[in-house]
């Protein structure tokens, strides 16, 4: 049977196909639908674990305890599971264990754009890179294989453009596998200095025959074609340039860590050229290039964004020249915002006048960046606004100008929890505040440890954020609603005052997830004084009739924000409605 | 410039299978998604290789979103390359200039004639471009426009705004109509089944078949 899959839907189907029983991980773009559609086949206990670490180190104890283990990120999860995964690479698994990392060129929704395919050389881990959704769900019954065939965990590493591309795929039945015991073995599990040398051994000889697979396995090969030109490539890079040189000779890429030189030096001999085409960074032409090889590849391509079938074309044929009617200049952008009655609006609406200084994170909150509400001085990673806060206002920087951190529960669990522990340990005098809309809003509405709900729609145990910020050390926490700028704007600017730390948990759930909606609100025009206040608060269902603000009634989520917001009282339920 | 596909078309070689791509794009939360589901499926089931790329995250808050569906016999990279989209499929008016690089002399472009305001003209510091059509003119000669939320707001519903472009899509594809009925019937909740029907109907309309 055939199916139009994502590439995410495939992974996860290969992953079901291949026998996986456990599946965990964070959400992150654009990884989460993976483990969303893991978690459909009853077969597979799937869960949503607060962080990536813990998602792999669960991942790493189901594995051990026997069952094929799948383990879902986004390229900057792996930085939070990096400790556990290099050492990983030491201990090796006992049932198969497969690591997914999507990374996202060009940044679609994410803060860098690093190539994780390093991640892969650092640990010694072999990975595998699908270039179609037919492959990415074949590469991931291999990648179980290879697991348990060369007793390491696997990486595949998918882009953007693999996990949110839809493409044929034939399906196949599951395969039943009896669980494993685990049988202890300290010298291979328990990296104590003197196992972990003799373990660093086992990977480097461990990577020399999986090279050594990867010069006979058809995962990688040599595709002729005609003339003088030889081209290598991996991932969706590979389909760009198959569109580019329809008749070249192909070298394609699937297992690219370790990468298979023999074949590569096969392949280039008696051609004239060769291109290696590959997005962000040169991770294979460094290495053709230090075997003496001469390659072409970032002299031709850029390191930065997204490749494509033009950009491709650009560097190797010919450089496209834009028609002229492409060139629309001083067309209106049209940002991401933050929806109509999202509470994130309310607390900065609330906090705004108060000027401080803003350390936002990693969500949709981070949206209010954008003009005119330009509520955010900093966003790093997940947690980060915890400790820059407390850093900046460690060192004065309070004196002058009050800062809080500002994240939202789901990043809060993630990696909040230590950040208050610090503020609160080392005397900090900060501000944090947890936007508690009751889900991972920019995902897609993922459940996580405060949400009462598993991941397989269970219910359970709700972390509470108050006890748990008082427990941390913080004795000063309060609950506000963001819908009440006023009372909230009291609150903040009570606590940024006092030289203590203090929690101001402000919560109201997501309107988009949990479908929350009042009646329209409306202009009364005769009171509208045409100042703009409300306009400043960025809301997609306010705009202008002539010069008056006028409310888009079926955008608007009735939340009463740009009521509050107006000095002449002029917003409110239409009289006649 | 010329592509492996416009190569093709050039050639008037008909083919069974001659490559189609089409670009859908708009504002996130228009049903873009489900539109393009619609289409690529209906587009397997006529014996298509199909690929379809869209970038989720960010853009369902309210961004700009495309949506590229590719079709042939073969198909290699899931994104259009400029100047060779057949058909264009704006659910909004501006947004239709955003991806003029896509589209060229032969595309067909279909236009929502619906406006959505973006920050910068809600707030009243930019203005909504008030020559679409002409600017879309001046790269494509076939421009199409649709007022898909009238025809909404005449049905009752205004939610099918995507279901009735589709069917204005629909019409010039070489898929059947048993195809299409049989995808919408997949793809849409049983109980919407009726009204998505009437609205793919009214859509056919604005096809030139």
């Amino acid at each position: 049977m055939k199916q139009l899959l994502t590439g995410n839907e495939a992974i996860a189907r290969g992953a079901w196909e291949a026998g996986v029983c456990f599946a965990s991980a964070y959400p992150g773009t654009p990884s989460t639908e993976i483990t969303e559609a893991i978690a459909g086949y009853g077969e597979v206990n799937a869960e949503w674990a607060p962080n990536e670490k813990v998602a792999l180190e669960v991942g790493i104890g189901a594995a051990l305890g026997g069952v094929r283990t799948l383990v879902c990120m986004k390229h900057v999860g792996l930085n939070v599971a990096a400790d556990p995964f290099c050492t990983l690479s030491y201990t090796g698994i006992s049932a198969g264990l497969v690591l997914i990392c999507a990374d996202d060129p060009a940044m679609h929704s994410s803060q860098n754009e690093q190539d994780n395919r390093y991640y892969a050389r650092l640990a010694k881990v072999p990975m595998l890179e699908p270039s179609t959704s037919q492959e990415a769900k074949d590469f991931v019954k291999l990648a179980f294989e290879m697991s348990e065939k060369f007793d390491t965990p696997v990486m595949v590493r998918v882009t953007t453009r693999i996990s949110h591309s839809r493409g044929i795929v034939e399906l196949k039945p599951r395969k039943s596998l009896a669980r494993k015991v685990f049988k202890p073995d300290p010298k291979k599990y328990v990296m104590v200095p003197s196992n972990a040398r003799m373990r660093h051994r086992v990977v480097v000889e461990r990577q020399k025959n999986i090279a050594e697979y990867g010069e006979k396995s058809p995962i990688n090969a040599i595709e002729p074609g005609k003339g003088d030109i030889g081209v290598v490539s991996a991932g969706v890079a590979y389909q760009y340039a198959r569109e580019v040189f329809p008749q070249a000779h192909f070298l394609k890429i699937g297992l690219s860590n370790p990468l298979p030189k023999e074949m590569v030096r096969k392949f280039a001999k008696g051609k004239k050229k060769i291109y290696v085409v590959e997005e962000l960074e040169p991770f294979m032409e460094e290495q053709i290039a230090a075997m003496g090889i001469a390659v072409e590849g970032k002299s031709r391509l850029p390191e930065i964004d997204e490749l494509n079938p033009d950009v491709v074309r650009d560097g190797f044929v010919k450089k496209r020249k834009p028609h002229k009617a492409d060139v629309v200049e001083g067309l209106p952008n049209r940002p991401p915002n933050l929806c109509p009655g999202c509470p994130h609006r309310g607390l900065f609406s609330a906090i705004k006048p108060l000027k401080l200084v803003i350390f936002g994170d990693i969500g949709c909150y981070t949206l209010s960046v954008l003009p005119p509400l330009s509520t955010h001085d900093s966003c790093v990673c997940m947690g980060a606004s915890i400790g820059m806060s407390h850093g900046y206002s460690k060192v004065g920087g309070n004196t002058t100008q009050k800062s809080v951190g500002v994240l939202g529960d789901s990043t809060f669990m993630h990696s909040g929890l230590t950040g208050v522990m610090e503020m609160a340990y080392n005397k900090g005098s900060n501000t944090v505040i947890i936007l508690d809309n009751r889900t991972t809003a920019m995902t897609g509405g993922q459940n996580h440890p405060g949400t009462a709900r598993t991941l397989k729609g269970e219910d359970t145990v709700s972390l509470n954020l108050e006890e748990v910020c008082r427990a941390l050390g913080v004795k000063r926490v309060f609950r506000v609603n963001p819908f009440e700028v006023k009372a909230t704007r009291e609150v903040v600017k009570r606590e940024v005052s006092i030289e203590e730390p203090s929690v101001v948990i402000s919560t109201a759930p997501c309107p988009l997830i949990f479908k929350v909606k009042s009646a329209p609100l409306a202009v009364d025009a005769d009171k509208c004084k045409e100042c703009g206040a409300c306009l400043k608060i960025n809301c997609p269902a306010l705009t202008k009739r002539g010069e008056k603000a006028f409310i888009v009634d079926y955008l608007c989520n009735g939340c009463g924000v740009c009521g509050q917001i107006c000095p002449f009282d002029a917003i409110g339920v239409p009289a006649s409605k | 410039m010329k592509t492996a596909s416009t190569e093709k078309k050039a050639a008037g070689k008909a083919t069974s299978k001659e490559p189609i791509d089409i670009l859908i794009v708009g504002v996130g939360g228009q049903g873009i998604i489900l539109a393009s589901r619609i289409i690529s499926q209906a587009l397997v089931y006529a014996g298509y290789d199909v690929k379809q790329s869209e970038v989720h995250g960010m853009a369902q808050r309210g961004g700009a979103v495309s949506s590229h569906i590719r079709a042939g016999e073969k198909v290699y990279s899931p994104l259009i390359p400029y100047d060779s989209a057949r058909y264009m499929l704006s659910f909004e008016s501006l947004e239709a200039l955003r991806y003029m690089s896509y589209i060229y002399a032969g595309s067909t472009v279909l236009l929502n004639d619906q406006k959505i305001d973006p920050p910068s003209v809600a707030s009243g510091q930019q203005q909504y471009p008030p020559d679409v059509i002409e600017r879309i003119k001046k790269k494509a000669k076939d421009v199409r426009v649709i007022p898909a939320a009238d025809v909404a707001f005449e049905l009752g519903n205004e939610r099918v705004v995507n279901v009735i472009l589709t069917g204005a899509l629909a019409g010039n594809l070489p898929v059947s109509r048993k195809i299409w009925m049989k995808t919408l019937s997949e793809l849409v909740p049983a109980k919407l089944m009726e009204i998505n029907t009437k609205a793919f109907e009214r859509g056919m309309q604005f096809s030139n078949r």
